[in-house]
């Protein structure tokens, strides 16, 4: 898609300006009813847009992104830009900094329409989480559009925007693509820089594309990857355009299929499943069976490590620096323990009535986790346990070059099924979490659509590859999307 | 593994967020049922290995520590919460 509106710019079928106004009109018509926009950047959309058409006018050539309007998840800083992580601590908070991909992005000459609805500091699979409403999937307004980026899927799964950035902890990204029928890509933990995206778990965090086709991930993941000095978890610049390994051939390609996983799915979400197996094989990939003996414990050691990094990183909404300040002038009933009172209620205070009920779980369960006489059999121990779950990733990946799984156990679910009790909602993180806990790259297909409860829902599988290998991930799926 | 309401309270204390009785009651259920479901951890053997520190391989990567000129002064003070004659005011530390 991106492509085909590059074409149009530089054969001059249509301006920027007018791309970028197309897109705000329908925004302000269908978000509305969706709730994808938290908040829409017209003027600052119609001024890149401006720019770039200045540039076609004088005759200069443009690159494939310039003028291409896109959104951007709302714990993605834009400087001067209203950014709230759809909490309501950071209601008033205008970002004085571009994150890196931000830069990045404005260098390639994009275009931002908006940031988009996100469960709450990116914590829940169904944007239900968010202190802004939920966001409904477009196919279907009565169930969720995933989560935590359901903002930016159903934002592309619904034309408003060619291309979204979100970001992906446990399956953030490709959740929500699976359930609104778009493509979700998670790179390679350190293939892109985290500055800029309030952090939520620091060594599972990811930024990446939701786009309708894979060509489109895979030109937006060119302009946005690469070592940064402002992230120390970056790796070196691959330097690659990752659109040019798209072939459109798999033949040689090995896929690893974990049998475990689709025996564990009921029988509409199992065949979709087999189906795009069997697609791989008619392309040419050769399918083997794969076992990844630690993926039971992924999930467990997940909710230890991510609560217990949260909880460090969200100490600093406080109500001191930035954000809401509350200060309900009451007694918290809490011991000051050597600490000025006023300054305790402060804090107190800003953060009960700043953050959200699922947010407020997550640090304490990682407070817990962390604190004295309990760090060594929790977060040592599930660290330990991740340790197992990458060589058993090292293992499969000595036998295949992909690995073939769902995205989550069913599609889209309808809103409020889940939110009475939080396991229910951990539990669908079970197929894409392990992809963050090893650190592999990941990228959500739309697959064969589903019936599920008298409805027909998309439904996506899921390639994870080596680390690093994201021209053999995106290969693959690229052939999948226009083979037959 | 079951969580007391003091135990919850003194968590919260810890994580300086404020909670009333009755929020007491739903964290002690809630997080009580993760930490009985997360306890499948411990059936893993961690015998043979090390806890995985770091994830993209990279070893501690530093930079000179230079200073430089931020041009964001006048947007990060207009983030305070209560500003005084360009100082952030906060209650009393002493």
């Amino acid at each position: 898609m991106i492509r085909e509106l590059h074409e149009k710019l530089i054969n001059k079928e249509i301006t920027a300006q007018q791309l970028a106004e197309e897109y705000l009109a329908r925004i302000k018509e269908k978000n509305p009813q969706i709730n994808a926009y938290l908040t829409i950047t017209e003027e600052l959309a119609l001024e890149q847009a401006r720019k770039v058409d200045e540039k076609i006018n004088s005759g200069q050539s443009i690159g494939m992104l310039e003028g291409i309007p896109g959104a951007i998840k709302d714990n993605i800083c834009i400087r001067g830009i209203r950014t709230t992580a759809a909490s309501k601590i950071l209601d008033n908070y205008i970002a004085p900094y571009d994150a890196t991909v931000i830069e990045r992005l404005k260098e390639a000459g994009s275009v931002f329409l908006g940031k988009t609805n996100l469960d709450e500091f990116a914590m829940g699979s169904s944007t239900e989480n968010s202190a802004y409403g939920v966001t409904k999937n477009p196919i279907d307004l009565e169930r969720v559009s995933g989560g935590s980026s359901g903002g930016s899927a159903a934002t592309v799964a619904a034309d408003l925007a060619p291309w979204a950035l979100g970001s992906d902890t446990g399956g953030s990204i490709r959740e929500p693509a699976s359930f609104c029928g778009v493509v979700g890509l998670k790179p390679t933990y350190g293939r892109v820089s985290r500055h800029g995206l309030l952090a939520m778990a620091s060594s599972l965090d990811q930024i990446g594309p939701i786009t309708k086709t894979v060509e489109d991930a895979a030109i937006i993941l060119s302009a946005i990857a690469g070592e940064d000095r402002m992230d120390a978890t970056t790796a070196k610049s691959a330097g690659k355009d990752y659109e040019k390994y798209l072939t459109g051939e798999v033949q040689g390609l090995k896929i690893g299929v974990v049998r475990e996983y689709l025996e564990g799915l009921e029988k509409e979400m199992r065949q979709s499943m087999e189906k795009a197996i069997e697609k791989f094989k008619r392309l040419g990939a050769e399918i083997v069976d794969v076992i990844l003996p630690y993926s039971p414990y992924a999930l467990p050691a997940y909710y230890i490590v991510q609560p217990s990094e949260v909880s460090s990183n969200l100490a600093r909404f406080d109500g001191i620096r930035y954000g809401l300040r509350v200060d309900d002038e009451q007694e918290s009933g809490f011991p000051a323990d050597g600490m000025p009172k006023k300054l305790l209620e402060t804090y107190l205070d800003s953060r009960r009535y700043g953050l959200g009920a699922e947010v407020k779980r997550r640090i304490m369960l990682g407070t817990y986790a962390l604190s004295a006489g309990y760090y060594d059999a929790y977060y040592k121990r599930a660290q330990k346990v991740r340790a197992l779950i990458r060589q058993d990733f090292e293992a499969a990946f000595e036998k295949v070059d992909l690995i073939f799984s769902p995205v989550a156990p069913t599609p889209a679910f309808r809103i409020g099924e889940k939110t009475s009790d939080p396991l229910k909602m951990y539990l669908e993180d079970i197929f894409s979490v392990t992809a963050n806990i090893a650190g592999v790259p990941a990228i959500a297909v739309p697959g064969e659509e589903v019936e599920f409860e008298g409805k027909k829902l998309p439904f996506g599988f899921q390639l994870s590859a080596k680390w690093f290998d994201e021209e053999n991930l995106l290969r693959a799926a690229h052939a999948y999307e226009i083979g037959k | 593994m079951s969580l007391t309401k003091d135990e919850v309270k003194h968590i919260a204390e810890l994580a300086r967020i404020g909670v009333d009785e009755e929020e007491l009651e739903k964290f002690s259920t809630d997080l009580s049922a993760v930490l009985d479901w997360i306890s499948k951890l411990e059936e893993a053997d961690v015998s043979a290995v090390s806890p995985m520190a770091r994830v993209a391989g990279s070893i501690n990567v530093a930079r000179e520590d230079r200073m430089r000129e931020s041009d964001s002064r006048e947007e990060i003070i207009r983030l305070f919460p209560e500003e005084r004659n360009g100082y952030d005011k906060v209650k009393s530390v002493l």
